[in-house]
Formats: C-alpha cells, structure tokens, sequence
C-alpha cells in the first residue's frame, strides 16, 4: 500500500506516542487522509465529490439520529409525529429538512461521484475492486432513500411503498409471497413502517462500513487522477494533507452554501406536495412519482409496455430497471481501451457528453413527468440508447478508437512545456 | 464471453425498446388517445403576490389576522385545522389574554370527560389545545357533506402544487361551466351536489363557493374593504401560515447562514491558495 515515498507518521507530542504504541489509530488517520497517502497533484474539483459524499453521509446521520429521537414508527402517528416535529421541536424544521434535503445533495454529489468515476475510467484496473464497492454504495443508498422516502406516511410515501414493493410482484410464481414478505401484509400498514424504519437506521451504518472497505481498495493503488497516467515519481504526488484538504476545505464550503440555500429559501423544491396529505389507502395520487434521483430508473422501469413472448412488459421493466444499475458491475470488462482518461479518448468523449449525458437527462424528465404517450416514447428512444451505450458502443468503441498520445507523467502534464502552465490540469 | 453477453443483453432490450416505441407510434397514429376534460379545461393557479415571497419575505400579521377571522368564521364550519394550537395564534400578532378569548369563543368545542360520569363531553378549548374539528369523526364529516369529506386545512398550503395560489384560485375560480364543456365532454358537468371549478384537478369539487359576497365577512377598521378576492387573498395567506409556521425563522437562519457561509468559503479559498502557492510557484 502507498508508494515509498510516504511521509511516516512521528509523533512529537509524548501522549500522541503513547497512543500509537498502544493503538497505532492515529497513524491511521494518518496515512488514510492525512499527511502520509501520496496524492497525485493534477487532480480537478472533480476529486471533491468523494470527501463531499462522506460529508453528507455525516450530516444524515446525525440529523437524521436526533429526527429519530421525536418521531414515531406507527402508522396512525407517523404523520403528525412529523408535524409535531416541524412545529414543537425546538429547530425541528431545521432538522428534518435539512434530512430531506441532505438526501438530495447526498444523491448530487454521488452521481458527480459516479459520472468523474465514468469518464476519467476510474472503473478500470487496478480500481475495478474501488468502482464495484462504490455501486453496492449506490445501491444501498437508493434502498436506504426509499424506506426513509416512506416514514411520513405521506401519500407518496405510500403508494411510492405500494409500487416499489410491488416490482418485487412482478417475478413469476413466487413474486406476490415475496411482496408480501417484504411488507409483513398484503399492502403497506403498520408492519411495513416499522420495519422500513429500523432498516432505515441500521443501513446507513452498513453504508459506512462500505465506504471504509471503499476507500481501503482505493488506498492499495492509490488516487487515479485526471490524465489517468499513474504515478511515476515523488514529483506526481502531493501529499493529502495539507494540499488536498485544503482543497477540500473549498469544496466543502461551497456544498454547504448549495445546502443552506435549499434548506432554508427551498425547502420543499425537490419534494412532491402529495406527501403533505396523510397517506389513504383508498386514494390513488394522480401521478405516483418519486423523488428525482430515481426518476431516470423509473422511467426505464415505464419505457417497457409490449410483452415478449411470454415474458410480461412489467416484469421486462423491473428487470431492465435493475440491469441499468447492475451491468455498471461489468464496466472494467465492457471499456476495454488501455487509455483510461476520457481526455485522450476523443471518440468516448462524445459519445460521452452527447450521448450519455443527454440520455440520462432526458430519463429523468420523463422518469418526473406524467407518463404520456408522448413521453413513453421519449423514455423508449432514450432507454434503448443507455443500454446500447453501455454493452455495444462502448465495447466497440475502446476497439476502434485511435486514442491521443498521453502524456509521459503527471507531472509533464502539469508543468507542460510552457514556462509559467498552473497546476490545474487542461480543461 | 462477458463481452458477447453484454452485446445480445444490450441488443435484447434496446431492440425490444425501439420496436415497443414503433408499436406505440403506430397505435398513436391509428387511434390516438382522446382528450380529456381535464387536459383541456383544467387551469393552472393564477399568479398572485404576497408580502411572504422571495429570500426576505415576512408574513403580514394584519393580513394573519384578518384570514384566521375568515377561517374562524367561513371555513371552520366544515374544515379542521388539527395540527394548530391556540397558543401558535400569538405568532400572529395576539397577546395571551387575545389569545385566550380566542379559544374560549372559538365556534366549536373540544372533546373531554364529564369527570363525574365519566360519559363524553365537550368543554371551551384552551390556549394549549389544539384547533377542535367541526365534526367529531369522518363519519359525521361524510353525513354532512353528501359524503363528501371536507379535508384538514392545515397544510393545504404545502400540498398542492402552486400553494396558497392555488388556494387563491380555486376560492376565487367558481364559475358556471363554459357551454363548450357540456358539447364536448357532458360526463364531465358538475352534478347535482359538485360545483364547476377550473382550478381543480378535475373540474368539480363538493364544495360550494364559500367566499361569495363583497362584506361576507366584516373586518375591522383600517382593513382593506372585504372583496372576495380581497378575502381569498387573506385567507390564503392564513393557510401559509398555517402551514409554515416557522417560515420567517427559516428565512432569518438562511440569511445568517448563507453570510456565515460566503465569508467561510472566502476562507477556504484563501487557505487553498496559500497551501497551494509553492506547488504553483514551481510551474
């Protein structure tokens, strides 16, 4: 682990030493993310997001636990439980939508976490173990945003329940049991609450326990970086501490100014007013929709509507729903091209931004919208479009691609040939 | 292997996505779907203004006042108002004892024990109870009604897309239904117990115009002369309020925030600079 170079941890101060004999935490630390992990240093604001992913994974957990202690996990309550928060808890208001709104910048920052993942290839070897850990990341945070998306006991809280769990019904044979296993009766009721609420706390501890695995298969190869030349020299690295948690430190502020904006002059921008009315199992909402960071999932799970063969058009959407996610898993097979970053890949790089970009964007309209003829159609052309970027003109393309020449260290790209280039890497 | 695997994987399902897309443009074409009445008569909220809008906006607490007079004295014949307090009514502008009266006069009354029988009762509410509901249950609310259930108020603001515009729109937006609607879609007529609104979701709704006449309610002196939009506008207002009670500590909090947080980014931006200056100094 680390390259050779790595400052050591020495202690100065006797009780520090103390520590490190008896457990050696601090050097830790040290080496994890402070002075002691080399970083190559051409890496962009890009490389903030995976700090800020842990940043807001923090400010959920801590809001989210003190939530915990005024809310009630009972069908008949949960509701004004929640508005006794917002109105009688001392900063109540605060806290929950900083909660709400937290899952919001939670998922921003992920998916800018994601797409750097994507075009700079951090999916490729020696990484590939760093990309898988971070999409079972992904997954557990979207079931994690599910269950706490249902303990309002809103209307979108439930009927969103009622959908979800019911793409589990959509598997021949033993689908219905399973639904009804998951939700502890045949919809959701109290059952279904409390358990969506103790799994809702349990999982973003497992998610922390990921994110350490994640950035341990990180630190064995080390940060890749925007040119996606490994590091060569002493010269290519910084080391983390100061240099990039002072860059850090930037980013971070800027993600709070974003947050505090929504917080508290949008609050309920993002959010769908269906689930200020207490949820009734006997009035379906209009439009069931939920909330924008699965819109471009959901809109691939309502592009299927004619049945194959024998094959439901449901049961097609639940599983192309899922194979959207799950064929990330098989990037590092798929992108095959020795170049990593999408810098010097010019035929990746626009299919890149004018391909897959567009697509997801366009899913995620549609995946908001009222599903319209006009708008099935739409999601149909963008859905096909995803998959055949991933698993046909991606694997193509790393075969045919005359790539740029790289350069020959991170460093020359850095300093370049002209005297007086900054640090900041083209672009 | 993986590779020709994601290949007819991906095939299958981009393949089978462009032929369910022709299929669907074809069935559009032969038999598009008809309109509906909702499609084409449903408006969206009109626009309106209040002293609440934008980053530094505040509730106007003659405003407040004047639209819990119309809920107290329209509205809450039909409609509950469960996740206020009495006590909140100070936030508006009312001392204790204001607010007192308030709950001893209020139209209805809250449910209690006879502490001698021990058989249901009701007593004056006091500052610490909740608003009590006209109807003791949604049985009693549906008997009333034509079974139809009038809902809580209390959030309205926030669970309806525009909020108190749209509230504004639908108390000011009963008309008689336009003569197209019945040519066209004749299902869709209000019937004998709904009423024509184009500002709800579809169409009709149960309740009757509540805000009719100029002077339907009598407001103080120094108020604005009680039109009917006039009253809307107030009432609406009120349901923010209502909604988002701590709205005006939202907006304080962000102000301070969003300053704190400029200054701190200012900071870090500085820090980074500094850090970084030797790393650059070498270019």
């Amino acid at each position: 682990m680390s390259f050779p170079w790595a400052n050591e941890y020495k202690p100065s101060n006797p009780l520090m030493r103390y520590l490190d004999e008896k457990l050696p935490l601090p050097r830790f630390v040290y080496n994890a993310v402070g002075a002691g992990y080399p970083v190559p240093r051409n890496l962009n604001y890009f490389w903030n997001f995976g700090v800020l992913a842990g940043v807001a994974l923090m400010v959920q957990i801590v809001t989210g636990v003190v939530l915990a202690m005024h809310f009630a996990a009972e069908s008949t309550v949960a509701f004004s439980s929640v508005e006794h928060i917002m109105r009688d808890v001392n900063a109540g208001w605060f806290l929950r939508y900083a909660h709400a709104n937290g899952a919001s910048m939670f998922f921003i920052v992920v998916y800018i976490h994601i797409f750097r993942g994507l075009f700079y290839g951090s999916y490729k070897p020696p990484r590939e173990m760093v990309w898988h850990l971070g999409l079972v990341i992904f997954l557990l945070m979207m079931a994690t945003a599910f269950m706490g998306y249902v303990l309002p006991w809103g209307q979108m809280s439930f009927w969103g329940a009622k959908v979800i769990t019911g793409l589990f019904g959509a598997i021949p044979l033993v689908g219905e049991p399973i639904q009804t296993w998951l939700l502890g009766g045949f919809a959701p009721d109290n059952a279904a609450l409390n358990r969506f609420f103790s799994l809702h706390f349990l999982l973003p501890f497992v998610i922390l326990g990921v994110i350490i695995l994640h950035v341990w298969a990180l630190h064995i190869p080390g940060s890749s970086n925007p040119t996606g030349v490994e590091v060569k020299s002493e010269q290519d690295t910084v080391p983390f501490h100061p240099y990039y948690t002072a860059k850090d430190g930037v980013g971070v502020a800027a993600f709070f100014l974003l947050f505090a904006l929504l917080v508290f002059f949008g609050p309920n921008f993002l959010g769908e007013p269906d689930n200020y009315i207490p949820a009734n199992p006997l009035a379906t909402p209009a439009n069931i929709v939920p909330e924008w960071y699965f819109w471009p999932f959901y809109a691939i799970l309502r592009a299927f509507t004619v049945d194959f063969l024998f094959i439901p058009a449901k049961l097609l959407g639940v599983l192309a729903m899922f194979a959207a996610i799950l064929l990330l898993f098989f990037l590092p097979w798929l992108d095959t091209s020795a170049v990593r970053s999408g810098h010097y890949r010019p035929l990746f790089r626009k299919f890149f931004w004018f391909g897959l970009i567009p697509t997801i964007a366009i899913l995620g309209y549609c995946g908001g919208s009222h599903a319209t003829d006009g708008i099935v159609l739409v999601s149909q052309f963008a859905a096909a479009y995803y998959f055949a970027h991933f698993l046909i003109i991606l694997p193509i393309i790393s075969r045919v691609e005359t790539t740029k020449p790289l350069p020959t260290s991170i460093t020359e790209a850095v300093l370049g040939t002209a005297p007086g280039a900054t640090l900041q890497p083209a672009e | 292997m993986i590779r020709i695997g994601a290949f007819l994987v991906g095939l299958f399902f981009s393949g089978w996505l462009l032929i369910s897309a022709a299929m669907g443009a074809f069935a559009f074409v032969t038999s598009p779907t008809a309109p509906t009445a909702e499609h084409e008569f449903h408006k969206t909220p009109k626009a309106v203004e209040y002293s609440f809008d934008g980053p530094a906006g505040k509730f106007d607490r003659a405003q407040l006042q004047r639209g819990l007079q119309i809920f107290r004295e329209v509205c809450s014949a039909c409609h509950s108002l469960k996740y206020v307090s009495f006590r909140d009514f100070k936030a508006l502008g009312y001392n204790d004892g204001q607010v007192k009266t308030i709950a001893q006069t209020w139209p209805t009354e809250t449910p209690s024990i006879n502490p001698e029988t021990g058989e249901a009762a009701t007593r004056k509410p006091t500052p610490a109870d909740k608003v009590p509901s006209p109807y003791p249950n949604e049985v009693a609310a549906r008997a009333a009604n034509n079974n139809a259930l009038p809902p809580d108020l209390s959030l309205m603001a926030k669970a309806r897309h525009g909020g108190p515009a749209y509230i504004y729109s639908l108390l000011t937006g009963y008309q008689a239904p336009p003569a197209e609607l019945k040519e066209k879609f004749p299902a869709s007529m209000p019937g004998k117990t709904t009423h024509y609104n184009p500002y709800f979701a579809n169409l009709n709704l149960a309740m009757p115009a509540p805000l009719t006449t100029e002077g339907q309610v009598t407001y103080g002196e120094g108020a604005p002369k009680p039109t009917v939009d006039q009253m809307a506008k107030d009432v609406s207002a009120f349901l923010t309020w209502t909604a988002e009670p701590k709205l005006e500590n939202r907006k304080r909090a962000g102000t301070a925030a969003v300053i704190f947080l400029l200054i701190f980014l200012g900071l870090c931006v500085g820090a980074y600079k500094n850090v970084w200056a030797d790393k650059k100094a070498h270019a």
